[in-house]
């Protein structure tokens, strides 16, 4: 039988869209929006804060997984939506959409393992 | 089979737009767009924290500007109608059945909002405590 990485990108694709549903909205919401709107005050945001969910093993976890399972998920569907759009190229937009998942996963990775 | 079969034109770039639907669709799609560019704002934020203080403040900073914050305000909307959307086909994805019943697709979806209002206001409790 012929192999094929389907299996692994439908189930990132998958456990990354299942993720990205439940908890992208209110970290945009609390990354990109509640400061600004007063609804949290700016020393939510402080350094000495964020510092310590990053340097807590659970924290850290998490900060992973909310970067890199909607980083894949949307590589893989911008892929698709790329077609979709009339860009036949899929080899060159794979490159791109699974390499800059691909970065983000490692720049992620060790970035928290210095924390 | 005629030797020259009719093809009918359609743009391989704008075909989304003759239906309601398709249109939908596409919105679903371009999500991604979104999704990933706030993946990218994420990864930055991750750099200039271990970077010092004083990094992670400027980027901080950076996020209270009007550009940043219409990013933010239409990745939200984009965000949501990801999550509208994946829930909504919950039941078609992965079904539940409890020994010969099958759980109505309503349960199943409404289940995963209600997990959903958990989960967000238990992120946004720990954000602000």
């Amino acid at each position: 039988m012929a192999r094929s990485n389907k299996p692994i990108v439908w189930a990132l694709f998958a456990a990354g869209g299942t993720f990205t549903a439940f908890v992208t909205p209110v970290m945009i919401v609390v990354t990109g929006l509640a400061v600004a709107f007063g609804l949290l005050p700016a020393e939510a945001l402080a350094f000495e804060r964020v510092l310590a969910v990053v340097q807590n093993p659970v924290g850290k976890g998490f900060v992973y997984l909310a970067v890199v399972l909607p980083a894949w998920h949307a590589a893989h569907r911008l892929r698709i939506t790329a077609h979709d759009f009339g860009i036949r190229a899929d080899t060159a937009v794979m490159a791109v959409c699974y390499g800059l998942a691909a970065l983000a996963t490692l720049i992620t990775f060790f970035a928290l393992l210095r924390f | 089979m005629s030797r020259r079969p009719y093809r009918r034109p359609v743009s391989a770039f704008s075909w989304w737009l003759a239906q309601p639907r398709y249109v939908r669709y596409m919105a679903r799609e371009t999500s991604s767009v979104f999704i990933g560019a706030y993946t990218g704002v994420l990864v930055v934020g991750l750099v200039r924290l271990s970077q010092g203080a004083e990094a992670w403040n400027s980027f901080v900073a950076a996020l209270q500007t009007p550009a940043s914050v219409a990013f933010h305000l239409l990745a939200l909307a984009f965000a949501l109608y990801h999550t509208t959307t994946w829930f909504n086909v919950t039941p078609k994805a992965m079904p539940m059945q409890i020994g010969e019943t099958r759980l109505p697709g309503n349960v199943i979806i409404g289940a995963h909002y209600a997990g959903w209002a958990v989960v967000s206001a238990l992120i946004l409790f720990l954000a602000g405590g």
